[in-house]
């Protein structure tokens, strides 16, 4: 730590009052602005009702808003500090749904916790971030630049991976795989070994391939091309674009989207929210939407580039890419662009696990804001 | 050094979120443009499907306009009919439904195999699947009694056609019947079930106006097919009534009279008619006995009614008051769905009960020709009105020898003689005189050789012959032989009974070009045909004869000369060879009708008009090989010219027909 560091910022972190006053309100704006949108198009799902979807989701960002808050607002170093432990959790509860999972939409996704039902492998997305931010912190240069250090958080990576692989859901498998790259990129990891990585990772496809079971086999193949399935996956994305398509420039109005109305348009409270949202209020309004998002993301971009320590730098950073592959991916899915992953749009998407992942995610961002200025040491007793 | 190593692994962070930034920006922008190219490019062609999804079209058909006799009486009009349908969604077990239908239904068998099969196959399981149709309003009744307790079923009336004078009148109205694959149009009610399509007659002809224009109602439906709300969208319009000239009693009438034909007619339960019945079985009497009447020969044996056609045509106007073709068939029996059996006896029936031969039947005109022939030779003044042929029976050109029907010949006739007699000899001598250029030429303007545009699908033009159209065909030179047997009706020459019935109305309306028609019509009524250019004493010399064939001395028609119709009628008779008479025949006496085969036998045929001396009403009778046109085909013409003209004075119609108390100038005859 350097003195002049110290000098200003004294020894002792602020005071939790004092980060309230630093804290990025534009950001939490945007957020509410979002949560706000997604309550209005919950309600227009629920057939102009606040009952089933809308309330709920409500209540449920405000728990959010909460912890989001929580995560902001404690010492950043205690997020370093309980980075594996909490990873180490997260794990342990993706193996659990391995043991006790209930058995919900064809794949063993969620663990019954009473009050809610937690998708472990969701959480495991802004884990992955906590944890990799965590541990090119403590890397040098040196041996992030070499091949054997580089193990170990390969391994944080792809024990998750396969294990939420294998259960089947290969969108969130691929979701975590390629945010964690980006850690690994964004840690300066040299480029030939992410060429490197998916020579390997494309070489082994046949030999995965022969490892797995026929159903999982015709999933995957599903995956690939919905096609196959024209009255599932299918005849979701026909449906999906004819509601976009049919929203036109402004929009069919609050509450006027037939396609959802009239149940044309299949999961329209969950994946499909946003085409719901774009049906009512066309290209404008899905641009406004994308827009915001957009900025979350670009706040993201500059707390990272300002953050004083790595570790804020690469949590601001992987929670950005984070949110950015949320959106990317649902809404590629829903306009057809990409295959059918049945991945949530936070904040529109009615659930409680995106919700809350994604607002760790906002915590993490705004932690790394209110803490720029804040120096850690490469271990975590430094500094603190 | 630590410090410089946190500068440096910044520094490179800093340029990698840089790139990282543009790759989000990038993706994004594939979003938007993903976005823009479905929200506005596209968009059109998805608001289309979305509307799709959203609306249903139902079709709401409109009832078929009525067709009515010229009195108001129906010929062709809907009758409410009642169709039991299920909503397999909305049954709570669609087996056992059908098996409690089929217990309240006695009186009509139905499978509830493909009921099922559909039910099974359909994705919208809201659609309403029709079990069985047609029923009575009695079993219905049985239904509606228990329908609160079978769920899901629907009771629907339906209109269906009805044809009151069946058979006799068939010919005019047509029928309708189920639309076939190649019928499907751009108008959706034929796609509808049950929808029928004109198939002959009126029905066809007048197809669109009868059939009226579908209304269209929209229906929001949801993804499973139910109905959320109904936007009346574009009422129809009812198919248009027609009127027509015919007199239906008197169509009926005319019917039955051509199916006795010269036949002894007798109830169908009479005793004759069961002894008969035991006697004999004709596959042709199936269809035939439609009016509860059978026909019994001289010996008391079932014999099949008569094929033939008779038209009643007011001469001035042209209105069609009767246009029967006989055998008919059971138009209601289409409408409800025909079986392959009675629809192969219908097609195999030698009596062709499906042909019009009112306007579809080709035969030689024969002696009815011959006032055509006359006003031909009188025009091109070969033949003066008083000038005798002398008639020995026969008359030679070259080799060949031209008989008279009489063996033993007439002796000297003139025209009015000639036409009063039929005598052969004089015809042959003044189509010798004309050529056949003159002859055709008359034809034509009498309405042969084209069909008349009446409304009816399927009418014929017939054959006018001539020089150049026998090149033409069969690339030999006209003989002069086939100019005198054109000059009797025979040969080539070809019509229609309509044909034969204008070519008598020209003749006795002083020579104008009235057309038939059948769709009454108060301001054509008015309308005035054209002259055909005829100088009226031709004209009155020829009618003169007409006058005598059926009341002179000698009249070919004498049997209906003595009866006390109250009126006079002038026509002429036919008796149409069909077979040529051999030497050996001819040596031997001429075989009587009676002994011939029946293909064999001649057409009777009948042209007239009455009241002799003030013509309204022109007939056309032909019985297919009926025999002698005078004994045959005249009675039956006077009984139905002594109905039309009844029918006429006793429905006040505006024209009061006088009943005429005087034979014309006789005086001027002889």
């Amino acid at each position: 730590m350097s003195r002049l560091e110290a000098e200003q910022f004294g020894p002792e972190a602020p005071g939790p009052l004092q980060k309230l006053a630093t804290l990025n309100w534009g950001l939490v704006a945007i957020v509410v602005l979002i949560a706000a949108i997604g309550c209005a198009t919950l309600y227009s799902a629920g057939q102009g009702s606040w009952d089933p979807w809308a309330m709920q989701q409500a209540l449920r960002f405000t728990v959010g808003l909460a912890l989001a808050f929580g995560i902001a607002l404690v010492d950043i170093r205690l997020l370093l500090n309980s980075a594996y432990p909490v990873y180490a959790v997260t794990l342990l509860l993706v193996v659990a749904v391995e043991f006790f999972g209930e058995i919900g939409k064809g794949a063993q996704r969620w663990i019954d916790l009473g009050v809610v039902q937690l998708q472990p492998s969701e959480l495991m997305k802004v884990v992955m971030v906590m944890v990799l931010a965590r541990h090119f912190h403590g890397m040098t240069r040196e041996r992030i630049g070499r091949v054997v250090p580089l193990l170990l958080p390969l391994a944080l990576v792809l024990v998750p991976v396969f294990l939420i692989f294998r259960q089947p859901d290969f969108g969130t498998a691929a979701l975590i795989l390629c945010g964690a790259g980006t850690m690994f990129f964004l840690a300066g990891v040299r480029l030939w070994k992410f060429l490197l990585v998916l020579v390997v990772m494309v070489g082994s496809v046949p030999l995965v391939w022969l490892t797995l079971e026929d159903y999982q086999k015709e999933r995957i193949e599903t995956f690939l091309d919905p096609g196959r399935d024209p009255l599932g996956s299918g005849y979701h994305i026909t449906q999906s674009k004819i509601a976009l398509g049919s929203g036109g420039l402004f929009g069919k109005g609050f509450l006027q989207g037939s396609q959802s109305r009239l149940n044309f348009l299949p999961e329209k409270q969950t994946d499909f929210a946003f085409t719901l949202y774009a049906e009512e209020f066309g290209l404008m309004g899905a641009l406004f939407l994308l827009v915001l998002f957009a900025l979350v993301v670009a706040f993201a971009c500059i707390i990272g580039m300002r953050a004083g320590s790595q570790f804020a730098r690469l949590l601001a950073l992987g929670a950005g890419m984070t949110v950015f592959l949320y959106v990317f991916v649902n809404v590629g899915m829903v306009t057809g662009l990409i295959p059918v992953v049945g991945a949530p749009l936070p904040l529109i998407s009615y659930g409680g696990t995106a919700m809350i992942t994604f607002m760790i995610a906002i915590g993490f961002m705004v932690s790394a804001h209110v803490h720029r200025d804040v120096p850690i040491g490469r271990q975590t007793g430094e500094g603190l | 050094m630590k410090n410089a190593d946190d500068q440096e692994a910044r520094r490179t962070l800093t340029r990698r979120a840089l790139m990282l930034g543009s790759a989000q920006f990038v993706l994004t922008g594939a979003l938007i443009v993903r976005l823009h190219h479905l929200q506005v490019t596209e968009s059109d062609n998805y608001q289309g499907l979305s509307e799709d999804n959203q609306f249903d079209i139902v079709v709401v058909p409109v009832s078929r306009g009525a067709v009515r006799d010229r009195q108001g009486r129906g010929l062709a009009v809907n009758r409410d009919l009642f169709r039991i349908s299920v909503i397999a969604e909305r049954t709570e077990n669609l087996q056992w439904t059908l098996q409690q239908l089929r217990e309240l239904i006695v009186h009509r068998e139905f499978d509830a195999e493909p009921v099922l099969r559909s039910a099974a196959e359909r994705k919208n399981r809201f659609q309403p699947i029709v079990v069985v149709d047609g029923l009575s309003r009695r079993d219905v009744a049985r239904i509606a009694v228990r329908a609160p307790y079978m769920p899901g079923i629907r009771i629907e009336v339906g209109r269906s056609r009805h044809y009151p004078y069946g058979e006799s009148a068939v010919h005019v109205t047509g029928y309708v019947a189920p639309v076939s694959v190649t019928e499907l149009s751009d108008d959706p009610a034929l796609g509808l079930p049950g929808a029928r399509i004109g198939k002959s007659g009126i029905e066809h002809f007048f197809e669109t106006a009868l059939r009226g224009i579908s209304g269209r109602r929209q229906v929001e439906v949801n993804a499973v097919g139910q109905w959320i709300r109904e936007l009346p969208v574009e009422d129809g319009a009812s198919g248009a009534n027609l009127t027509l000239t015919l007199d239906a009693e008197l169509q009926q009438q005319a019917s039955l009279w051509l199916e006795r034909g010269a036949a002894r007619v007798v109830p169908r339960d009479s005793r004759a008619a069961r002894r008969a019945f035991d006697g004999q079985r004709s596959p042709e009497l199936g269809l035939a006995a439609g009016h509860g009447l059978v026909n019994l020969d001289a010996g008391g044996a079932l014999a099949p009614p008569e094929s033939g056609a008779a038209i009643v045509m007011d001469i001035h106007r042209g209105e069609v008051l009767a246009l029967a073709s006989t055998p008919g068939f059971d138009p209601n029996a289409f409408n409800k769905g025909l079986t392959p059996r009675d629809w192969n006896r219908l097609l195999s029936n030698r009596r062709s009960p499906m042909i019009n031969k009112a306007i579809a039947g080709w035969y030689p005109p024969g002696s009815t020709f011959k006032p055509v022939v006359c006003l031909a030779a009188l025009a091109n003044r070969v033949v003066s009105v008083d000038e005798k042929v002398d008639c020995q029976g026969f008359m030679e050109l070259g080799d060949s020898r031209f008989h008279c029907w009489h063996p033993v010949g007439h002796g000297p006739v003139n025209m009015e003689e000639a036409l009063e007699q039929s005598c052969d000899v004089y015809f042959y001598e003044l189509a010798r005189r004309l050529g056949i250029g003159p002859i055709a030429d008359m034809a034509r303007r009498f309405g042969f050789g084209d069909t008349l545009g009446i409304e009816l699908p399927g009418e014929r033009s017939g054959l006018v012959p001539g020089e150049e159209w026998k090149r033409a065909k069969y690339g030999e030179p006209w003989q002069e032989g086939e100019t005198l047997i054109s000059g009797i009706g025979q040969g080539f020459l070809l019509a229609t009974p309509l044909q034969m019935v204008t070519m008598m109305a020209r003749l006795a309306n002083g020579a104008r070009a009235v057309v038939p028609r059948l769709v009454l019509d108060e301001q054509a009524r008015s309308v005035s045909f054209g002259r055909l250019g005829i100088p009226k004493d031709h004209l009155a010399v020829v009618m003169r004869g007409l006058w005598r064939a059926v009341n002179g001395f000698r009249a070919t028609a004498a049997s209906i000369r003595d009866r006390q119709l109250g009126f006079e009628i002038a026509g002429k008779t036919g008796s149409v060879q069909v077979r040529r008479i051999t030497a050996k025949e001819r040596r031997t006496g001429k075989l009587r009708n009676e002994d011939l085969p029946r293909d064999q036998r001649d057409h009777a045929l009948f042209v007239g008009v009455a009241p002799a001396d003030r013509p309204a009403y022109a007939t056309c009778v032909l019985i297919e090989h009926g025999g002698s046109g005078g004994s045959v085909a005249a009675p039956i013409a006077a009984e139905i010219l002594a109905r039309t003209i009844r029918n006429t004075v006793a429905s006040g119609s505006p024209r009061v027909i006088p009943l005429p108390q005087l034979a014309p100038k006789r005086d001027d005859a002889t």
